[in-house]
């Protein structure tokens, strides 16, 4: 097929259901994952440190929310997910990977035990072939329904509690706590003057908070309602990113591709342990290998000194001999210097290794640093 | 001294022979939060619509063209410690560089501050 065929089926970039509003509130408007999405509202530094002091809220409408349902939809999940999902009370979430069969990452996910269903969050950029995939390996007897009249908000930030507990949303369940009383992956649904509502305390900030699931024909109103409050300001991609970074979240495509092992990435967390044992899920024989054996390259972060960024695809060396590569990189507002992940060859992965980064020909002190960059404050109860 | 502005957004202060370049405020509007300016060497020659300099914001990096070819004959040290002069005082204290014309001619066609507005106002 040539390119000009090719064309002819490329989608064009969709709206998000608050398309108006980022505009309307000043948003500097992008093509992201096949959508017109909000990049920036007063600046990426702004909005990125109000995130830290305050609360933002993050439209992350693009992403795909699916459910699957069926008498064995446990079992079935299991066979495509390495997750146990025996473990996962109702209420509860958990972060997993969609494998190949050679053990490379399709993508990253979220995955909730919704009570006799089971809700998952996938990447926006990849939705349609996780889809595809899902379709081809559960069986049929199982339910997979892509929720797309559904639009998804994050709240993040130490102030996002306080900002989100004024809303007054019920628990529809007697007993479940309420949304300041839930601990970072709780979830469960809710239901907001009538307006039913999935919340979570989890998000992709490394800040407590929450993503809150709603009708695409609500969300308007609950984002007013959410910027009405003092602690909230509406947060575009940008910070989203520079936020993610600083807190050592990988970013699929970039941090995590099929090229990449979950092991190699540092996410052997995101494979439970049983399962590592078991096997018997896709690309199982590389797992057991690698956590055998140890991988020849690993992913770490790297501080770097001066003010130059390092963007992905920058290469890095040990003395002359190239190493690595950057696999996303950027400055980081809180720290005020550059950071970035990189994939380094393991004797070179040692925290406190020091390295150089090429960045057109400039060479840049850098050493491998502990992630997060930034530390995570999660609400787990304690405080 | 007249000022000259290019459609790639920068502008030019032109005084006998040497001219200081730097990018727009509408320039520095779309970048964002600028943390490092790379600048041309002194000495060095830039040629018309080639790179002559980097411009790292949080997001992305983005290349600067000469608006016009010459010799660097000074860079600005103060975006080293402070690029964030970009953002704040782009068309004034935040000057990239200046250089030596090597051909007058190359000014002719560049916009006036009036049509420069005009050609903002159209984007």
């Amino acid at each position: 097929m040539s390119d000009d065929n090719d064309s002819e089926f490329e989608a064009e970039t969709a709206t998000l259901p608050l398309d108006g509003w980022h505009r309307g509130k000043g948003a500097r408007m992008v093509e992201f994952a096949g959508y017109w999405m909000p990049v920036q509202y007063e600046g990426i530094v702004a909005e990125h440190l109000w995130t830290r002091a305050h609360a933002g809220l993050f439209d992350v409408s693009h992403m795909g929310q699916l459910e699957v349902s069926g008498e064995a939809a446990e079992a079935a999940l299991e066979a495509v997910l390495p997750i146990d999902l025996s473990t996962l009370k109702p209420g509860r979430q958990r972060y997993s990977l969609l494998l190949d069969e050679s053990g490379g990452v399709l993508d990253d996910l979220m995955v909730t035990n919704a009570a006799h269903r089971f809700y998952l969050v996938v990447n926006g950029a990849t939705k349609w072939d996780d889809i595809a995939h899902l379709r081809e390996h559960l069986p049929d007897e199982i339910t997979l329904t892509h929720l797309e009249d559904d639009a998804l908000l994050a709240l993040q930030g130490p102030e996002a509690a306080r900002a989100l507990a004024r809303l007054g949303l019920d628990p529809v369940n007697d007993g479940w706590p309420r949304v300041e009383e839930m601990v970072f992956m709780q979830a469960g649904p809710f239901s907001w003057n009538g307006v039913p509502l999935r919340v979570s305390r989890s998000g992709y900030t490394g800040e407590d908070g929450y993503e809150i699931s709603v009708p695409a024909a609500r969300v308007e109103t609950l984002a007013e309602a959410l910027c009405a409050q003092p602690e909230v300001q509406p947060i575009g991609l940008g910070a989203r990113d520079s936020l993610r970074l600083e807190a050592g979240l990988p970013l699929y495509g970039h941090d995590l591709s099929r090229e990449i092992s979950p092991i190699e990435a540092g996410l052997t967390f995101g494979i439970n342990k049983r399962r590592r044992g078991e096997g018997g899920f896709a690309g199982a024989d590389r797992i057991q290998r690698e956590l055998a054996e140890g991988t020849a390259r690993k992913s770490v972060g790297l501080t770097l000194e001066g003010r130059l960024p390092a963007r992905e695809g920058a290469e890095v060396y040990a003395g002359d001999a190239k190493v690595g590569r950057v696999t996303s990189g950027g400055f980081s507002p809180t720290l005020g210097h550059p950071i970035a992940m990189a994939i380094v060859d393991s004797a070179h992965s040692a925290e406190g290794t020091p390295l150089v980064v090429d960045v057109r020909g400039k060479r840049l002190s850098a050493a491998v640093a502990p992630m997060p960059f930034v530390p995570h404050n999660y609400f787990r109860g304690d405080r | 001294m007249p000022r000259y502005f290019t459609d790639e957004h920068e502008w030019i202060d032109v005084e006998g022979d040497t001219a200081t370049v730097g990018i727009t405020d509408y320039a520095q509007g779309q970048l964002g939060d600028i943390v490092f300016v790379e600048l041309p060497r002194v000495g060095s020659e830039v040629a018309r619509g080639k790179d002559a300099a980097v411009v790292e914001s949080v997001k992305a990096a983005s290349d600067v063209y000469a608006p016009i070819t010459g010799e660097v004959t000074e860079a600005n040290g103060a975006l080293e410690d402070d690029p964030a002069l970009v953002n704040s005082s782009p068309e004034d204290q935040g000057w990239f560089f200046k250089l030596t014309i090597a051909n007058k001619s190359e000014l002719d066609g560049l916009m006036d501050a009036a049509a420069y507005k005009s050609f903002c106002d159209s984007l």
